[in-house]
């Protein structure tokens, strides 16, 4: 079976690989682990010590580390079925208060924010010490192993899975060293026996290996950092206005542990213009086309125009800022019953729809002698449909505004921040007329007086963004590592060592290959090219006409390619051993 | 006017297909007519890589069987013959698509399964060509039924990119997804003619067309290089997604459903791959395993496109 062929390296790797639990004798099992420790009558003292080593043998071994593949798996589903507290807040709440017992079930086993659970997290944590704790000791083996030389040439080569016999002429050190060139030019790693050449290449297979998971290690450091370090924060921008990078102009703001709110680069946006546009054709009328933010920014005092777009964000030092959403903002003109301005300027609303029916609160605290208030409703597209105003179209082409009316007495005021796109009730009355709530609609330039005064002027729309401004660093570590292992996954995964030994005994050269992995097959084929290169032709045993002896393969390339290929596979039924290569005492010390 | 085309020659590619499926099907019930010949491991071995798998492989004593062996083999050249002429089809069906569009041909559902099982019959055709066209009966009929679904119920009129995709990612991204998919189709359908063939094999009932097919050993190997393959593929396209949702969502890992089934299915074929290196789970078990992982490979593309809402969702139905 592969695994026994595979394992030849010396003790360094049987212990290694005894370390994996890839050994099938050992593998899983405490009492083959034990057994192999010393002196039964020391258990007493000794007990601790091995448990903790069994623990740590079974938390290593590849069972373990498949289990665990596995339960990351599984754990990771719920999250994508039930709605998640970071992403979908209301949903979560929607839920619970479906679904009362579940719910909180639910939530006090927390599947809806899995991904920041304790259970998820000791899956992965989990996972990654076993991934160290059986890759550090594979480093080991594969650095000492760098230089090893190839194994010695086992005694019966006709046993290999690939076999060639050839006829020589008689020197035997010209036919070795004949193959010792052509194997070096097949970029064979070459050791010189007596009456032989050992060969064997395809090193870059395990150091692939190895890449491959040592950079999963760095990839989740890289994810660490940005998740200590990092920041993210978003806020609404109307045309026309600025950001600028400090924590109180965010509308939501999240941080790591580490975070230092010092960090935040002093930068400033301003948003032009925003530009967006939707498909008016029959097919997929309504999507999205462009969305193109013309911007101004201020880095360090240096101003420049930049362009923001969906896929194009600004970099601004160690910052991003990403164009994450957009929606409409009206310019209204609040006048109080005293004739005076309360209110003017743009009103940031809220989409609710994909056709941006959109919702929000006009506020006119300092109106007097009462305060004023304004539900809003924006059509940009609006159609009266059954008596009831809907949009139909998300850009603003019959944009309306709906309104009611909210009036009360002054309020203290108590310095706690408010809700700006949901209106407080309290204390306010809603204006009406014959005993019906007053609504109206307002196209852009209309103007409308609030019954006892007071007017609102509807003076036009414009676009708001929603701006995301982050940062991450170990971004880079992680995209480096991925590229890494990508890179790792390759050569482990295509690179195919393989052993090939030449021998000569009288007149008879034998050329046997092994493959150590399960592949793409090939290997007579290269026997059959190094043969060539010896310039050997078939060794014809008094008349008879054989050349290629391959176990149990009288078709040299179809049935051998099949032959070779069965011999990695443990369904077939047990072979003779392939010629157990070279045993590790002997490779043992040899540099 | 290019987009009429590509939907003719869509549809027309299903109905090839479609012919196609019958002929391997045929082939598989003449096969069963023929009785265990000879031992099989030992005389299969010799159909790999001759085009026409094989009249040598029966005992040549029976002339009934001879002559079922050619009509065996002719249903399966039929076969053969219409999957290259339902490619050509499909072929340029995707490519009309991609003129009507004026862009590459992959930015919604149905464009992807037209895609990517483009490069699954192409796939399977370089396989055919190098002697293994025995697995044209579940490839066809996987073609089958993804193209007859994307041409049902998938189907959506050309039309121009949202912002979100215009990115260079849109090529990286979904070609590598799509490639890697590929690969893990032929590979999964693969492993389950693995499971059946084994199965036949352990119960010494291996018979007409199973008997034609090289051995499990074989099978599963099969089913291995195409994993492999598209394991670093898939790892790319998640990487390349990542990087993408870092330009276009302002980060690049957010528990999407699509990001976490994603790494779902990533995560069992490593399982699948490590698996196979460990003793006890070569075989019938590595195969179930990765059998799993295409699984949640289509449960990845249909189940989240269609049943969760999510940043990824443009499937556009
Ligand atoms: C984050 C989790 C892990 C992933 C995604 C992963 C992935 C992979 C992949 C794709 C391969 C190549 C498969 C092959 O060459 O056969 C591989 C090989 C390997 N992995 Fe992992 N691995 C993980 C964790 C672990 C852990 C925890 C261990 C040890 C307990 C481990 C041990 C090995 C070994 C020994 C091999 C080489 C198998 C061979 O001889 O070919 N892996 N891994």
């Amino acid at each position: 079976m592969a695994r026994d062929t595979l394992r030849a390296e010396g003790r360094a790797q049987d212990d290694a690989d005894r370390e994996l639990g890839v050994d099938p004798a050992d593998e899983g099992s405490p009492a083959a682990s034990r057994s192999a420790r010393p002196g039964k009558d020391r258990r007493g003292t000794l007990r601790g010590a091995e448990t903790l080593r069994w623990l740590w043998t079974q938390l290593t071994s590849m069972r373990t580390a498949l289990v665990l593949l596995f339960a990351l798996a599984l754990a990771a589903i719920p999250g994508s079925l039930l709605p998640q507290k970071p992403t979908s807040p209301v949903r979560v709440r929607e839920f619970i208060a479906n679904n009362p017992q579940l719910g909180a079930f639910y939530d006090a086993i927390g599947v809806f924010d899995v991904y920041a659970s304790p259970w998820f997290a000791a899956i992965y944590l989990l996972l990654f010490v076993s991934l160290v704790g059986c890759i550090v000791p594979r480093i080991g083996v594969y650095l000492r192993g760098l230089r090893a030389e190839p194994p010695r040439t086992p005694r019966n080569l006709g046993r290999l899975p690939a076999h060639l016999r050839l006829g020589s002429s008689g020197d035997s050190e010209a036919v070795l060293a004949t193959a010792e060139q052509v194997l070096r030019e097949r970029r064979f790693r070459v050791r010189r026996l007596d009456d032989s050449v050992s060969a064997e290449r395809g090193y870059l297979r395990e150091l692939g290996n190895l890449v491959f998971h040592v950079s999963l290690v760095f990839l989740l450091c890289g994810v660490a950092m940005g998740a200590l370090f990092g920041y993210k924060g978003t806020t609404a921008v109307v045309e026309g206005q600025s950001f600028s990078n400090t924590l109180t102009q965010f509308d939501d703001f999240s941080s790591g542990g580490l975070f230092n709110p010092g960090q935040l680069v002093p930068f400033t946006v301003t948003l032009d213009s925003f530009t967006a546009k939707f498909e008016t054709g029959p097919v997929q009328r309504g999507a999205a086309r462009v969305f193109l933010a013309d911007t101004t920014t201020t880095l360090d005092g240096v101003t420049t125009q930049q362009q923001l777009e969906v896929n194009h964000p600004l970099v601004l030092g160690d910052s991003v800022v990403h164009l994450v959403g957009h929606g409409y903002a009206v310019d209204v003109t609040v006048k109080d019953g005293n004739g005076d301005v309360a209110f003017s300027g743009p009103v940031i609303l809220l989409p609710q729809d994909g056709n941006f029916l959109s919702v929000g609160v006009v506020k006119a605290p300092f109106a007097r002698p009462e305060r004023l208030a304004f539900e809003a409703l924006f059509l940009p597209t609006a159609v009266d449909q059954n008596g009831v105003g809907v949009s139909v179209f998300p850009d603003a082409l019959n944009p309306q505004l709906l309104l009611n009316i909210w009036t009360g007495p002054p309020k203290e005021s108590t310095g706690q921040p408010e809700n700006v796109y949901s209106l407080d009730r309290t204390g306010l009355t809603q204006v009406t007329e014959d005993g019906k709530p007053v609504r109206f609609t307002l196209v852009p330039g209309e103007m409308f007086d609030v019954p006892g005064g007071g007017s609102i002027q509807f003076n036009g729309w414009k676009r708001w963004v929603s701006l995301q401004v982050s940062s991450t660093p170990g971004l880079w570590l992680v995209f480096g590592s991925v590229l890494a292992a990508v890179a790792g996954l390759c050569l482990s995964l295509f690179v195919r060592p393989r052993r090939v030994w030449v021998k000569v005994s009288g007149d008879v050269v034998e050329v046997a290959g092994l493959d150590r992995t399960e592949g793409r097959g090939g290997l007579d084929d290269e026997l059959q090219l190094i043969a060539d290169g010896l310039g050997l032709a078939p060794h014809e045993p008094q008349g008879a006409g054989s050349e290629v002896s391959g176990v149990a393969a009288p078709q040299p390339t179809d049935a051998d390619r099949d032959d070779d290929n069965a011999d990695t596979q443990p369904a077939d039924d047990p072979k003779p051993a392939p010629a157990e290569p070279p045993t590790s005492a002997e490779n043992e010390g040899k540099p | 006017m290019a987009d009429y085309w590509s939907n003719l020659l869509m549809v027309t590619s299903v109905v090839v297909y479609l012919l196609a499926l019958a002929a391997f099907a045929l082939e598989w019930a003449a096969a069963r007519r023929l009785e265990l010949v000879g031992a099989p491991a030992a005389v299969l071995v010799g159909t790999e890589g001759a085009p026409i798998e094989g009249a040598e492989a029966v005992s040549d004593s029976d002339a009934a069987d001879q002559k079922t062996q050619v009509r065996v083999d002719m249903f399966g050249r039929m076969g053969l013959a219409l999957t290259v002429i339902g490619w050509g089809l499909h072929l340029s069906g995707v490519v009309a698509r991609g003129m009507a569009a004026n862009r590459f041909p992959w930015a919604n559902m149905y464009e992807f399964v037209t895609a990517a099982l483009l490069f699954v019959v192409t796939a399977y055709l370089v396989m055919a060509f190098r002697g293994v066209r025995w697995l044209g009966l579940p490839v066809t009929l996987l073609v089958v039924i993804g193209q007859g679904l994307a041409v049902t119920v998938f189907y959506v009129a050309v039309a121009p990119l949202v912002p979100a995709l215009h990115s260079v990612w849109f090529v990286v991204h979904i070609v590598a997804a799509a490639v890697a998919g590929a690969a893990f189709n032929i590979g999964g359908l693969a492993s389950i003619l693995y499971l059946i063939k084994a199965r036949a094999e352990r119960r010494e009932r291996v018979r007409g067309y199973l008997a034609k097919l090289p051995s499990s050993t074989r099978i599963d190997e099969l089913a291995y290089r195409f994993t492999a393959f598209a394991f670093p593929l898939w790892t790319f396209a998640i990487a390349a997604g990542a990087v993408w949702a870092e330009y276009a969502w302002g980060r690049f890992w957010g528990w999407d459903p699509k990001e976490t089934w994603s790494l779902v299915a990533w995560v069992v074929y490593a399982g699948y791959l490590h698996a196979r290196a460990t003793a006890g789970w070569r075989g019938k078990r590595a195969a179930v395993v990765g059998i799993i992982g295409l699984a949640c490979f289509w449960f990845n593309f249909v189940g989240i496109n269609l049943l969760v809402s999510g940043l990824h969702s443009y499937a556009g139905i």
